[in-house]
């Protein structure tokens, strides 16, 4: 009962956030919308026992890459008068290439299995049970992102010294 | 379940009211040690020995002239000290303050939430502890005050990195997340710093960083940029962002305390032959001197040691201490394999 009302609150703030946070005027105030919905989607990895997942959630995105972002914001000096007017071609590609991308999520996720009820073991989310996983079941895949992330890395530093 | 949600209630009220009390009397006791460092007297009109100061001093805060700046945003504008004081208070919910007893049958734990990921939530507190900061700067519309939310947002990000690497291998040598289980093995035990020296050397430095406490308070250095991010504040908005650096020194010496030197445990506790309540008040009562040791020391530090210039700020934290965060991960791995923890 009070797990479906936090759940029906969380979703209403999620999207709510996420609308005001398309239709914000200010950059600034259209990043903190997304950093409510960054906690709000956090409070449904709670809701789901991934409490490892959901505290991961709140330091890298909001704590590290929404912190970020409002960095290179504020110092950017977003006017209206400063911004550059795109030609209409390119408003007509954006558009194009948007509809698309909706159209690829919206194929994806029709013939989505949609489950009800998850699986039993109400420790699944836990850090012990989520590390076992992690380096048994699934350690060549994490291993290959963890040198993804490094290479990544690598590179922003390689573009900085240029 | 009436019982356990009351006792949860007092206990929270009890945390809250220390951390004030204790951020109160920390303005206090910072303005008697730089005074004693400095050969002065020090605050001594309000009250004997002046310890009435930090009442005087929330009277002024209170009654000052509130401004805002027409220009600025005014929802963030306020947002801003409301978010530092908010996530300055949160990360106190992990701490046990004192080991668990058994009260009218009742089984009564000294820590609010005893969440098994509870390093996790206080990082999670400590790296949205900067939106404060920042937003606040930058609702000013204020040159320095946005520079000096800039350097904020810069310093906890680089310094919250190193400190996740030295948690880290505290973590590998405990092997759980979990505050209370972490105080609970120091017990009886040698204190986590001996195994730990360069970890607990790593998390001071960052969390004296964190806390924007001199030599790492670029944010709000007033010889550059006049006061930094709270510039444009005046009344109890400055007065908050101020308290809210002292409740999160009281709160970081309680981290420290417990991650590094034992938490509430006594030295040699199970030949004093105490048991109960009374336990648990003398657990607490020497918590609380560790807590104030600590605290001390940021106020040692800071009228001891000169402001870093910025570059060697980034310096620090980036080319000594991540690289140093890492070594002393590889070497507690290597220790532990050694040992045969890792079989």
């Amino acid at each position: 009962m009070v797990t479906e009302l936090l759940f029906y609150f969380l979703s209403f703030v999620a999207v709510l956030c996420a609308i005001m946070m398309v239709f914000a005027k200010n950059p600034v105030h259209s990043i903190l919308y997304l950093i409510a919905t960054f906690f709000a989607i956090a409070g449904h990895y709670f809701l789901l026992n991934a409490q490892f997942l959901g505290m991961v959630h709140i330091i890298v995105y909001a704590g590290a890459i929404m912190v970020l972002f409002l960095y290179v914001i504020m110092m950017l000096n977003l006017n209206e008068e400063v911004e550059p007017i795109k030609s209409k071609y390119q408003k007509i590609a954006a558009t194009v290439a948007g509809g698309l991308l909706m159209l690829v999520m919206v194929a994806s996720l029709r013939d989505a299995e949609i489950k009800t009820h998850l699986p039993g073991n109400e420790d699944i989310g836990l850090v012990s049970a989520l590390g076992n996983t992690l380096f048994n079941d699934y350690l060549l895949p994490f291993e290959l992102s963890s040198i993804l992330l490094l290479s990544a890395m690598i590179g922003a530093v390689f573009l900085s010294k240029k | 379940m009436v019982t356990y949600i009351l006792i949860k209630l007092i206990l929270v009220l009890f945390v809250f009211l220390l951390a004030l009390t204790v951020a109160a009397y920390s303005t206090y006791g910072e303005r008697k040690v730089s005074a004693w460092m400095q050969d002065r007297i020090g605050p001594d009109r309000a009250g004997p020995y002046g310890l009435l100061q930090p009442l005087a001093d929330g009277i002024k805060m209170f009654t000052k002239e509130e401004l805002i700046p027409s220009s600025s945003s005014k929802y963030l504008f306020i947002l801003g000290p409301s978010l530092a004081m908010l996530t300055a208070l949160m990360a106190g919910v992990v701490i046990p303050w004192a080991g668990p007893i058994e009260l009218f049958g009742q089984q009564v734990s000294f820590q609010v939430s005893d969440i098994n990921i509870g390093i996790l939530y206080i990082f999670s507190v400590v790296s949205i502890g900067v939106y404060g900061i920042m937003i606040g700067g930058w609702a000013s519309n204020n040159k320095y005050s946005l520079l000096g939310a800039l350097r904020a947002s810069s310093q906890m990000i680089s310094y919250e990195i190193a400190m996740g690497l030295a948690i880290v291998a505290l973590v590998m040598k405990s092997g759980t997340l979990s505050l209370a289980e972490i105080v609970a093995q120091q017990e009886g035990n040698w204190m986590n710093v001996v195994y730990q020296p360069l970890g607990f050397l790593i998390f001071l430095i960052c969390a004296f960083a964190e806390t924007n406490r001199a030599p790492f308070d670029l944010p709000e250095c007033e010889t550059e940029l006049i006061g930094g991010y709270h510039t444009e504040y005046s009344s109890m908005k400055l007065g908050l962002f101020l308290f809210a650096e002292y409740i999160n020194m009281f709160v970081s010496s309680a981290v420290i305390s417990s991650l590094y030197f034992g938490g509430y445990n006594l030295p040699f506790q199970e030949y004093w032959g105490l048991t109960g309540p009374w336990l648990a008040a003398l657990q607490f009562g020497f918590f609380f001197l560790k807590i104030v040791f600590f605290i001390f020391l940021f106020m040692w530090v800071r009228w001891t040691i000169p402001r870093f210039r910025y570059d060697q700020l980034l310096h620090l934290g980036w080319k000594i201490l991540l690289p140093l965060a890492i070594f002393n991960i590889i070497v507690t791995g290597l220790v532990m394999w050694a040992n045969g923890y890792l079989s």
